[in-house]
């Protein structure tokens, strides 16, 4: 075998990361737009789903703008923020924040609920938790949360779609709930998941399961109730209600705490619309 | 090269159908398990995944044999590694931009093509001491080696398991549920591949002897 100096072991390797960095950066720039467009298309044809317009990848643009007729970004008081733009709204960090506030909502419960987590919390935090400031600190999250809401008109009537995003049982899950213009019924909804297990948890996406949120109602006595996923199955005049999939009651729990943190902030939305 | 020797000489094409069958890379070298439970669930993305895995062992046989001469034998594992994480990124890329959908299903097994045994294997044993044409046989033949595989089981698999191929429900449409058939939800769980390439490896070991070790 040949053997070779440093010197040139040094500068091989240089030169060989500099040209792969090069040749990756450059396919990553070129592939970007069409990679995003994907992306875009994906969630067109999610939102036309969900208020059961069937689409392809090549008309979803077209009938998209056909029946979305407005999409806009509200804040928590149901505001419109105009410099916002509802397809580029990142529901990654939506959800952050929304997990960030259950978690202070934690701390402010923790310290009152049994003596044991008060001791524990006693002896992991020195500090008393300072109510006062934790109300602060949410009030300050959720000012900044950024609601996305499209709004569809399909055959004269009015439907308003929501973007939803949550937690599976392996990574993340994601969805659109449609809701007809009484601002209450549930008009359809999609799922999807990245990595939930075929057969269980991914059923999430299937039609059995989504068709059942059709006609079920998300306000009580204009509280916001939000629908429930049963385990065993709902009953069949429960309109809160829709059957869990069996075997994946994880999932199904993810489902229904996605449904209930990404709607529970547009209820003054939900509000004003309805007056 | 073909001076001396044609293109698709016996040699040459050995190198090309032996992996399909006595040195298949999974059966019979028993590299590259993991992926090929981990995919298998459906024909679509099993044929996308095969795909890949050859692309990326032709393309990467290919290069490492081009600079086979040039490259440090003190350093050469780094550099194969390089050499395939590059052609794994560009193969994730690619389907990214051009096969969305299916690169949504397979998810994290695209990236993790870098981990898999065949393609280090192959470039260690084959191309670091072989010219181009013949590595990239070799790529081709090992790649498709793997395929056929991952094909044989996720058909049985996606056929046993949901009832459908390539997502033509088959035995709804030939009445099997009407008489009480039902899926069987085992198969599209990871153990289940496990257990058919057993089978397959049975299967084969027992037509052909010469593949059963004696110790």
């Amino acid at each position: 075998m040949k053997s070779f100096s440093n010197t040139y072991i040094f500068i091989f390797s240089a030169v060989m990361v500099i040209l792969v960095a090069t040749l990756l950066s450059f396919v990553a720039m070129k592939l970007k737009p069409i990679q995003d467009n994907n992306i875009k298309i994906e969630k067109m044809q999610n939102i036309l789903n969900s208020v059961h317009i069937n689409s392809t990848k090549k008309d979803a643009e077209d009938l998209f703008k056909k029946y979305v007729k407005d999409s806009y970004v509200i804040n928590i008081y149901g505001q419109k923020l105009s410099d916002e733009k509802a397809l580029e709204i990142d529901l990654k960090k939506e959800v952050a924040k929304i997990e960030e506030v259950k978690l202070l909502r934690k701390q402010l419960t923790d310290t009152t609920t049994s003596p044991f987590r008060d001791f524990m919390s006693k002896m992991v935090r020195f500090e008393e938790t300072n109510k006062g400031q934790v109300d602060h600190d949410i009030n300050d999250i959720s000012q900044t949360r950024h609601l996305p809401v499209y709004i569809v008109e399909k055959e004269g009537k009015t439907y308003y779609v929501f973007p939803m995003q949550g937690k599976g049982l392996w990574g993340p899950i994601w969805g659109f709930i449609s809701v007809e213009d009484d601002l209450n019924t549930v008009y359809g909804a999609v799922f999807d998941h990245k990595s939930e297990t075929p057969g269980l948890g991914a059923e999430i996406s299937q039609d059995f399961f989504e068709q059942m949120f059709r006609g079920k109602l998300l306000f009580q006595d204009k509280l916001f109730k939000s629908i429930s996923v049963v385990k065993g199955g709902a009953a069949p005049d429960d309109v809160y209600g829709v059957d869990a999939i069996s075997g994946g009651t994880i999932t199904s729990k993810g489902v229904e705490a996605m449904i209930y943190d990404c709607l529970v902030d547009y209820t003054n939305f939900f509000e004003n619309q309805r007056n | 090269m073909s001076d001396r020797e044609p293109l698709f000489s016996s040699k040459n094409l050995k190198l090309l159908k032996d992996p399909l069958g006595a040195d298949n890379p999974i059966t019979v070298q028993v590299l590259g398990i993991c992926s090929a439970l981990a995919v298998t669930v459906k024909l679509e993305p099993s044929i996308v995944m095969a795909l890949s895995v050859t692309i990326v062992l032709a393309a990467s046989n290919v290069v490492i044999s081009l600079m086979r001469h040039y490259i440090p034998p003190r350093i050469r594992i780094i550099v194969q590694l390089t050499v395939i994480a590059t052609m794994v990124i560009l193969v994730d890329q690619f389907l990214k931009a051009y096969a969305y959908d299916v690169s949504k299903q397979l998810s994290v097994f695209v990236g993790l093509i870098i981990t898999n045994c065949i393609i280090m294997g192959r470039l260690e044993a084959f191309a670091l001491g072989n010219k181009p044409w013949p590595s990239f046989l070799d790529g081709i033949g090992n790649g498709a080696g793997y395929g056929i595989i991952l094909i044989i089981v996720a058909f049985f698999r996606e056929l046993l398991g949901s009832g459908t191929i390539f997502g033509f429900p088959l035995f709804e449409k030939i009445g099997l549920y009407k008489i009480g058939y039902e899926n069987n939800g085992l198969m599209i769980l990871p153990p289940m591949a496990l257990i058919t390439v057993g089978i397959i490896i049975w299967v084969q070991r027992s037509r052909n002897k010469d593949l059963i070790e004696t110790h």
